[in-house]
């Protein structure tokens, strides 16, 4: 995280790191990949006693940040995950956490989020199309007015840890516009079929919906009018996962850095080449340019900037153009070991593989920076380009 | 007389109605003059300087005893957002005050001080650097420049280049060699030098895109007093080291002594830059799924930029990062600004190679931009150096092995020094 972090954050920062590097070092992750959950429960119900699930939720229901700033203090976790590519649901359960806190009916807010703070709950977000859709353009699931509530039919994939989840949170098209609901993953017609991932512990799993009756008191937010939040809630994601990388990508820097300074060639030290020093120094150019604009990208979520489209996307096209290309060349420079199962580089390059097309590639991200700055600063152009 | 610091806020006030009542308003249809090697702009420029020591806010960060107000940055910075909409003297910032008055404040001596940063803060004088040399401007300290003693006085003999608009200058520092039996870098001394005076011959340079702003000089029996010499004789390497650490600071946006919008750190403050996307807009290529791929690169690396900026500087601040850090920030800026610079060539077009006689169309820009492209990665320590700075002294790896460390100067290899030609 930023370098000007509150003594409170400092050290739930360090509390954070110790509890990893106890609980979950490399040889966990890689004990874990076995495992069809990918994480222990009672694991995770001891990261919610430090804090991972409450940042975002309100004090009222059982919540509370460190700093007042809920997002860039929940970034911090994400960071100290990266650096372990940790296990976990701290993603979609933090997430459904933030939809609920602000658009959920009082009855469930009180139902669910004093759960998920405690750990007891882990929730799963149903949004991404079965095409390759990842944004509000791509959901296949519909919702049809039923009384109060409504009726669920449809399907999403890949969903994060939705055979692991208690709670779905699930977006939908009814003919207004999108809507959104909070569904058991117990109620009658889910279906969940786990599915196989790049990641050795993030798990992953296709939701079938077939006829699933919702409750009025299980809505979130307006029906028909949920865009606005869909995309909080994708943003409040994708600067999460760049958080990760960045943890990630630090760590295998100084991995790599201490390998070139230990193994020789030619009887000098890697670490002595100028080809690699040059080659290092634009990695931690790269690095650092990625810690800053995820810093900028947290701050406008948090801070719920009318401009976090184009920095949220700058963040995520600039990771995933870079993050990949500096495990590849790290890999590169730990020479034919780099490309061994029995490394542990592969971890973080999978992790960051996830993160860089999950919830968009750097192209598609790209796309929604030109269709915001054109549209905003190109007041000239045809209707057809600055309405699409 | 109390010695009672005035607050930000009341100095604040004191600029804002002085402004109003004294400087110029800037005026879109009629820009100041802006081109480093006209005169004009450094005469418009130093006449402006001259109003702001008459209504004694010159020099808000120097030292009083010299002239200055010895107030505090957050001052500065109060100064600068309400001069935003007042024509400034802003090509007098870098290197006049923020490079050279900086060193000046850290290594004079209080006669030199008194001598010379009044007519600075007056306007009277113009300062530059001759540092690099025609022999090599990345290895510094390799400099041939020589200075000889003649009895009490100096005799400088050699060449400098790439100093900014030397030829409307007054002063420089200067780096000389004193000592051929030292090993490199402690045998350099630094001077102040007149620059109109019998042997400075000041050549403009004429680059790519036509600019005559920098200019190389040529030293023949040059004779310098004294009290000419800044710091110690023999150690000119730890005033110039801190020379460019206020260099770096300068250009990075950091800097106490930079008043008024600081145009070289541009990009780092959030504003938008337009300029692809009124290339498209002209060209109707918005729709174009490539254009707009390209678009939108350019403008992830300005938010990049910023964040880096941001981080980096806060770093520094807080001990986070160590000093050398800025070569981070520095390296980002010009390779960011090859890339920006390609993508507008790419979207210009054939637009980028032809124009309507006299015109400054956008197109023309792009393509003369594109042919000056590698300046900012040379300028200021080339990319190269960054990299060995980040590398060495940021992240700690070997240093490169010298040929010329520890063993007296005048024994090391290197390149002749051109001769003036005019002589």
């Amino acid at each position: 995280m930023h370098l000007g972090l509150t003594d409170d954050q400092q050290f739930f920062q360090e509390t954070t790191r110790k509890f990893l590097e106890q609980a979950a070092p490399l040889t966990t992750v890689r004990a874990l990949a076995d495992d069809p959950a990918g994480f222990e429960r009672a694991w995770w119900s001891r990261g919610a006693e430090l804090g991972w699930t409450s940042f975002l939720v309100p004090e009222a229901d059982g919540g509370g940040s460190l700093s007042g700033e809920g997002v860039v203090d929940l970034a911090i976790v994400a960071e100290e995950m990266g650096r372990l590519v940790s296990p976990g649901p701290l993603v979609p359960t933090n997430v459904v956490a933030d939809a609920v806190a602000r658009g959920g009916t009082p009855e469930l807010q009180a139902e669910v989020l004093p759960a998920i703070v405690a750990g007891d709950v882990v929730a799963a977000w149903c949004i991404a199309g079965p095409r390759g859709g990842w944004d509000a353009s791509g959901v296949a699931i519909e919702a049809v007015p039923d009384g109060d509530g409504m009726v669920l039919d449809g399907v999403s994939t890949p969903v994060e840890h939705a055979a692991q989840a208690d709670e779905l949170l699930v977006t939908a098209r009814t003919t207004g516009g999108l809507t959104q609901c909070l569904v058991p993953a117990s109620a009658d017609g889910v279906v969940v079929d786990a599915i196989e991932s790049v990641d050795l512990v993030r798990r992953f799993a296709t939701v079938r919906f077939e006829g699933v009756p919702v409750s009025a008191a299980r809505i979130v937010g307006e029906v028909g009018g949920a865009a606005a939040a869909v995309e909080r809630q994708l943003h409040l994601t994708i600067v999460l996962q760049c958080a990760e990388v960045v943890g990630a990508l630090d760590r295998v820097l100084d991995v790599t850095l201490e390998y070139l300074g230990d193994r020789s060639s030619f009887g000098r030290p890697l670490a002595s080449y100028q080809a690699i020093k040059h080659r290092i120094a634009d990695m931690k150019m790269w690095i650092e340019g990625c810690h800053g604009v995820t810093e900028l990208a947290v701050q406008a979520v948090q801070d719920d900037d009318p401009d976090a489209v184009e920095i949220v996307s700058a963040a995520a096209s600039y990771l995933g153009d870079h993050a990949g290309e500096i495990l590849q060349e790290c890999t590169q420079l730990h020479g034919g070991i780099g490309v061994t199962w029995e490394h542990d580089l592969h971890l973080y390059l999978r992790r960051i593989t996830l993160d860089r097309n999950l919830f968009g590639t750097p192209a598609q991200h790209r796309e929604r920076i030109a269709a915001a700055i054109i549209s905003k600063h190109g007041p000239a152009l045809d209707k057809k380009v600055a309405g699409d | 007389m109390t010695d009672q610091t005035e607050s930000v806020d009341e100095f604040r006030l004191r600029v804002r109605a002085w402004l109003a009542e004294n400087m110029p308003r800037l005026a879109p249809d009629a820009p100041p003059p802006d081109r480093a090697e006209d005169e004009a702009t450094w005469a418009h420029d130093k006449a402006l300087q001259r109003m702001l020591w008459d209504g004694g806010l010159a020099g808000i960060c120097f030292p009083k005893e010299y002239g200055g107000l010895g107030l505090t940055i957050e001052h500065q910075h109060a100064f600068t957002e309400e001069s935003l909409p007042y024509e400034m003297p802003l090509h007098l910032n870098v290197p006049h005050f923020s490079i050279l008055g900086a060193t000046l404040v850290d290594f004079g001596t209080p006669e030199q001080k008194a001598k010379y940063l009044p007519p600075m803060l007056k306007g009277e004088q113009q300062w530059v650097q001759f540092l690099s040399e025609p022999t090599g401007g990345s290895d510094l300290a390799g400099c041939v420049t020589r200075a000889d003693r003649d009895g009490d006085e100096w005799v400088m003999n050699g060449s400098k280049i790439w100093s900014t608009a030397a030829m409307s200058a007054t002063h420089a520092m200067c780096l000389a060699r004193t000592d051929w039996d030292s090993p490199k870098h402690r045998g350099l001394t630094m001077f102040i030098m007149e620059i109109h005076q019998d042997g400075v011959q000041v050549d403009p340079i004429k680059q790519v895109n036509g600019s005559l702003e920098f200019c190389q000089e040529f030293f023949d029996d040059v004779r310098l007093p004294p009290d000419s010499v800044v710091g110690e004789v023999n150690d000119g390497w730890t005033v110039a080291l801190a020379l460019l650490a206020h260099e770096r600071n300068a250009v990075g946006g950091g800097s106490p002594y930079v008043s008024g919008r600081n145009y070289l750190a541009e990009g780092a403050d959030g504003a938008f830059d337009a300029s692809c996307v009124k290339l498209v807009t002209a060209r109707g290529t918005a729709d174009d799924p490539v254009a707009r791929q390209l678009v939108a690169e350019a403008h992830v690396l300005d938010v990049v930029q910023r964040g880096l900026v941001k981080r980096v500087g806060l770093g520094m601040k807080t001990g986070a990062l160590v000093g050398q850090a800025a070569a981070i920030t520095k390296l980002f800026t010009a390779t960011s600004a090859e890339r920006k610079t390609t993508i507008r060539l790419e979207l210009a077009g054939p637009d980028a190679l032809t124009w309507p006689c006299g015109a400054e169309t956008i197109g023309r820009g792009a393509g003369e931009a594109w042919l000056e492209r590698q300046a900012t990665s040379l300028a200021g320590g080339s990319n190269e150096i960054q990299r060995n700075l980040i590398a060495e002294r940021v992240l700690g790896m070997p240093r490169e092995w010298a040929a010329d460390r520890d063993i007296p100067y005048k024994d090391v290899r290197r390149n002749p020094m051109p001769t003036s030609p005019g002589a």
